[in-house]
């Protein structure tokens, strides 16, 4: 029998080094367990670029497409519409894009690469509701100064022709444009950048 | 005597199991006061609707498919070619609103007779985390039917997330499993649904229980009955919880199954509340539905993310309502628990809580126009301002009291001569005419007409009283 006690110090040590090895092994185990839940490959994949004939929308047309399923939308614009975004630039928090998401091509005031196609992501950058379009000039339930616009049903944001947000809705920033460029004069292809461009 | 083979069976698993102990600690001898009244039935409530919701998911499971493009035919099929199928999804639709109607009644049972207060700090904590993970657990339910609700819901919800600064688009990605609500995001959220957020609401419970039944319960006088014991140590004013509360509950339960079964077979859909019609659509990820509102218990919240003009504030806002009913206990700063004795402040700003909260409810169904946004930020204000300015109005006012013993209030059958006594009061006695011609010898008939000036009497008798249980 060894009667010289206990030696505490030794103890403490081991359980300390325990500890610290099962919180690493833990901490190991968690990557796999959290990373699983991020999109899988078969997702990240199917994000694949979409093409689309525009040569058939009419003026002041939208076309809704699917592109890595969420809604993008081309629309025609008139030059009436392309007169009024000029005036608009004091009522919105974002006129010149400084703060929002769209490639290089579509930083411009009618933020696209032919100013009367338009092409936007179609989800509210607030919450991520479609909003709807809504390019009647002043209708009953959106007030005179509704210049035609998108209208975001879930919080009430309000943008304009151009996807840019106004002042005093809770979206913060304007519609994002993806990236897209021209094949020829009628054929867009959406989730390709525009040749040359970086984003 | 002999013992039988039955008791010979039971002293075996006796001598392994400690089945009386638990059985006496919890039931026949946990001591409960005595004079628990109509909110103390919520909480066995809450219970009964969890096992409702467990073995009616358990057999839903059975014929549903979680994956996108099955889930919502899936449920249709439960509907109309299972059998029993539509009682069975009723039952658990329904059981979701029934579950948020009990927990709101038993939380403001909470906050009328302080029972968030020391010693119980600890038992609010937990039923908050409980409150949380039911939340949760309503809304990863509320996708699975896969209709243009449940879609465009979770996709706001979600994106909820991503207001967080830095980490917020990764943190909301990594909660979707895709760029979109999708397939991935249908099944994560059933494995949650109906096996991860199940086991942890059922641990609370456990230790919302353990914790409850260490410290005992708070009654409506809001005073200790263990400050109160016999020569046993039994407290005075307590009575065992089996027979007297188990027996106590089953008229609760039949009352509440009455109308739980009345909205099952007579308006499942709650008027478009519990079931939305826009959730009879399929999803489609293109297009949002004109007027999107969450199922009716997430209203008041939703209503206070509205109303803040700017997505970070608007989102902090919206958890910030949650988050300050975790510090209620600290808030309050009043010396008494129950309303009873409170001074007449708290009694106002509960009762304007009430009518904020409920207002919120309502702001939260309907479009956001320019007038709604003020009353929704106005009621929002009134909300915050309960919680924020507790510390100063609870410490400032006076309170009434205490008794040394529970108290006894006048039961029903005690008031029926005073009942009689207001008849009396608000009507008159009047010689009729009989108009027929019935009447012989010009017999009067008298007749019980109302007395205008009694019952104005009555009702300022009321204003004042009501009044007066304000101060």
């Amino acid at each position: 029998m060894n009667n010289e006690g206990v030696d505490k110090s030794k103890r403490q040590f081991l359980t300390s080094a325990i500890t610290v090895v099962g919180a690493v092994g833990t901490g190991y185990l968690a990557v796999p367990f959290l990373a699983q839940m991020q999109p899988s490959v078969k997702a990240m994949a199917a994000g694949a670029p979409v093409e689309v004939d525009i040569g058939k929308i009419e003026p002041g047309q939208l076309l809704r497409v699917a592109w890595r399923g969420k809604p993008v939308w081309i629309l025609n614009r008139t030059p009436p519409v392309l007169e009024t975004l000029k005036t608009l630039d004091d009522q919105l928090r974002d006129p010149l894009s400084q703060e929002s998401i769209q490639p290089a091509s579509s930083k411009n005031p009618v933020r696209s690469i032919k100013p009367e196609i338009f092409v936007a992501l179609g989800l509210c950058t607030h919450l991520g509701c479609s909003p709807t379009f809504r390019p009647e000039i002043a209708p009953n339930d959106l007030g005179a100064n509704w210049k035609g616009g998108f209208f975001c049903p879930c919080h009430g944001s309000r943008f304009d022709l151009a996807g840019r947000v106004y002042r005093g809705v809770p979206a913060p920033t304007n519609l994002e444009i993806p990236p897209y460029r021209y094949i020829s004069d009628t054929l867009l292809i959406i989730g390709e950048p525009t040749e040359g461009a970086s984003a | 005597m002999k013992p039988t083979r039955l008791t010979l069976v039971g002293n075996w698993v006796l001598d392994r199991f400690p089945l009386t102990k638990l059985w006496n600690e919890h039931m026949a001898h946990y001591y409960a006061p005595k004079n628990f009244n109509f909110w103390y039935y919520f909480g066995s409530l809450a219970l009964l609707v969890l096992v409702i919701q467990i073995v009616t998911g358990i057999l839903l499971t059975m014929n549903y498919k979680p994956d996108a493009k099955l889930a919502f035919d899936s449920v249709e099929y439960i509907m109309r070619d299972v059998s029993w199928g539509w009682l069975v999804r009723y039952m658990h639709s329904t059981g979701a609103s029934a579950f948020f109607i009990v927990i709101y009644l038993h939380m403001f049972r909470g906050l009328l007779y302080g029972s968030f207060k020391q010693p119980r700090e600890l038992i609010w904590i937990f039923g908050m985390l409980l409150f949380v993970a039911l939340m949760a657990e309503a809304f990863m339910g509320y996708l699975l039917p896969w209709g243009q609700m449940s879609y465009w819901g979770a996709q706001v919800i979600i994106s909820l997330f991503s207001a967080i600064p830095v980490i917020g688009d990764d943190l909301s990605l990594w909660i979707r499993g895709d760029y979109v609500v999708a397939d991935a995001t249908l099944n994560r959220f059933f494995a949650f649904h109906v096996i991860a957020v199940p086991l942890v609401l059922v641990m609370l419970i456990f230790m919302h229980i353990v914790a409850l039944h260490e410290v005992g319960s708070n009654n409506p006088d809001g005073i200790e009955i263990k400050n109160n014991k016999d020569a046993n140590g039994i407290p005075l004013d307590g009575i065992p919880f089996h027979p007297y509360y188990t027996v106590k509950d089953i008229p609760g339960v039949a009352v509440f199954l009455f109308f739980f079964a009345t909205v099952i077979f007579y308006m499942p859909e709650m008027g478009g509340y519990f079931l939305e019609p826009a959730n009879f659509i399929p999803a489609d990820p293109m297009k949002t539905p004109e007027h999107i509102v969450p199922v009716w218990y997430f209203t008041p919240f939703y209503a206070i993310l509205r109303a803040i003009p700017d997505k970070f504030a608007g989102v902090i806002s919206m958890f910030g309502a949650i988050i300050v009913l975790f510090l209620l206990p600290w808030l309050d700063r009043s010396p008494v628990k129950s309303i009873r004795y409170r001074g007449g402040i708290y009694k106002k700003a509960l009762l304007l809580f009430v009518i904020s909260f409920v207002a919120l409810g309502y702001l939260g169904t309907q479009p956001a126009t320019p007038t709604a946004t003020i009353f929704a930020r106005f009621f929002t204000a009134i909300y915050f301002g309960f919680f924020l300015l507790m510390p100063i109005y609870t410490r400032w006012e006076k309170s009434k009291p205490l008794p040394e013993r529970l108290t006894d209030q006048p039961a029903l059958e005690e008031r029926i001569s005073d009942l009689r006594e207001v008849f009396e009061e608000i009507t008159v006695l009047k010689p009729g005419t009989v108009q027929n011609g019935t009447s012989f010898l010009g017999s009067n008939v008298l007749m019980r007409r109302p007395n205008p000036k009694g019952i104005l009497n009555v009702i300022i008798r009321l204003a004042k009283k009501l009044k007066e249980s304000l101060d």
